[in-house]
């Protein structure tokens, strides 16, 4: 056992911490996510299974044989050819077809997605369907297309409604309430043509990503879209990803199947999406970058088991750059991307990430 | 990942199913040497470049009828190409 344990904070910056800080940092992480989720810690032995991943002397660590799991992704072709910001990508000058099949092929990746986070705009839509068209000629993985309800484009200055952010702090809630009914009938309207015109050039799966951004309404707004593409386009599969581990109450009194969408943690928003039809779920949860990454992780897993253990579908926790453990920087660090991924399939019995 | 995104099976309960649908073990589908050999001979698609071998929507035909599950793309394709024995459109 080393006397100093190398580690990361949440922002990706090394830092030595000594074997009794990382377990009281794993404590700590179980705790908080226990306590916010109203689920239960991780035992004993998994805290300690989890400090055993965390203080591993190799630098990157993996499962066992027999353990691997599939990956789905947002956006593969973005992460070759454009500056993604916070989230990296590559730059390099290669169309969107091309990406996804050195992503298939040299990558070895499980799915291949084509779309743009937030995308359910008309433009170019004809050029976009005739990429999908020509590129499952030559794909054999999985075909994904990724969007999501992404409210805030519907309101003012994006939009033509009313910002809910501009009517609370003037005291018209009822208002603000009002413009996001309103706005999501619309969004769920787009998400739904956007849908049914991907599943008509055979999208395996429509990936719902960042879903909850803007709140509780954008939430159900994805809901509602799910429940009319499944009686439309059965034949269409759908991943939803969320954008945090707690829905905001923007709306707060929406609700879906009788539940109050605000405030839901991933194992009662997992149960939404199965109630709407998912078939994939991603679960998020948040990173504290100004603690450490055991702490972190700890917290990340606490909830990822519970919401395995209750679910009926497969989960493939979302493990981009700030959410589940894996640090809040450009370019993560390998030793706490392999750890994040160990933890979640060992611990967190993911069925893919 | 096809079958959980057709049929929502967990990764065990997919991983066995495959298994069985290609006659390997469900640890023989993570063995990359193995399974070339086995993707080749069962044209399902090889990740390096195999001339002559199927990959991309032959191997997606291959892929349906071994697992016996639906591929949008591969029935949209079989519609245009008027390869549906009950003569679908």
């Amino acid at each position: 056992m080393q006397e100093e344990i190398l580690t990361r904070m949440g922002d990706g910056q090394q830092v030595k911490m000594s074997a009794i800080q990382v377990k009281e940092d794993i404590t700590a992480g179980t705790k908080d996510a226990a306590d916010r989720g109203k689920i239960p810690e991780l035992t004993s032995a998994e805290q300690e299974h989890l400090f055993e991943i965390v203080a591993d002397e190799d630098r990157i660590v993996g499962v066992r044989s027999g353990e691997e799991v599939v990956l789905t992704d947002d956006v593969s072709y973005i992460r070759m050819n454009q500056d993604e910001g916070a989230s990296g990508g590559l730059g390099i000058p290669m169309s969107p077809p091309i990406s996804v099949l050195v992503h298939e092929r040299a990558f070895a990746q499980d799915s291949a997605v084509l779309g743009a986070t937030g995308f359910t705009g008309k433009h170019n839509l004809n050029q976009k369907l005739q990429e999908v068209e020509t590129t499952h000629l030559l794909l054999t993985v999985p075909m994904l297309y990724v969007s999501g309800p992404n409210l805030l484009a519907y309101y003012k200055p994006l939009g033509p409604y009313d910002n809910p952010s501009d009517l609370f702090p003037q005291g018209k809630i009822k208002e603000a309430r009002e413009s996001q009914e309103e706005a999501a009938v619309v969004s769920t309207d787009d998400l739904v043509w956007l849908g049914k015109k991907m599943a008509s050039v055979g999208v395996d799966c429509l990936n719902l990503d960042t879903v909850a951004a803007a709140g509780d309404t954008d939430f159900y707004v994805a809901l509602k879209a799910v429940q009319r593409l499944k009686e439309e386009v059965p034949e269409m599969s759908i991943e939803m990803g969320m954008a945090a581990e707690f829905v905001m109450g923007m709306h707060g009194q929406i609700t879906f199947n009788g539940q109050r969408l605000a405030g839901m943690y991933p194992h009662e928003q997992l149960k939404m999406a199965e109630a709407a039809g998912v078939d994939i779920f991603g679960p998020v949860v948040n990173n504290n970058s100004t603690k450490s990454f055991p702490w972190n992780i700890s917290k990340v897993v606490t909830f990822v088991k519970h919401t395995s253990e209750v679910s009926n579908i497969p989960i493939h926790p979302n493990v981009g750059v700030g959410v589940c453990g894996v640090p809040l920087c450009p370019v993560p660090p390998i030793d706490s991307v392999t750890r994040v991924a160990k933890t979640l399939v060992q611990i967190g019995k993911a069925d893919g990430l | 990942m096809r079958m959980q995104l057709s049929r929502r099976m967990r990764l065990p309960e997919a991983k066995k199913y495959v298994a069985e649908k290609l006659k390997v073990t469900p640890a023989d589908l993570s063995d990359e040497v193995k399974m070339r050999d086995i993707r080749a001979d069962l044209g399902i698609g090889t990740i390096s470049s195999l001339v002559g071998g199927a990959n991309g929507m032959a191997a997606k035909f291959k892929i349906a009828e071994l697992l016996g599950i639906e591929i949008s793309s591969v029935n949209k394709f079989k519609q245009k190409a008027g390869l549906f024995a009950d003569g679908r459109k």
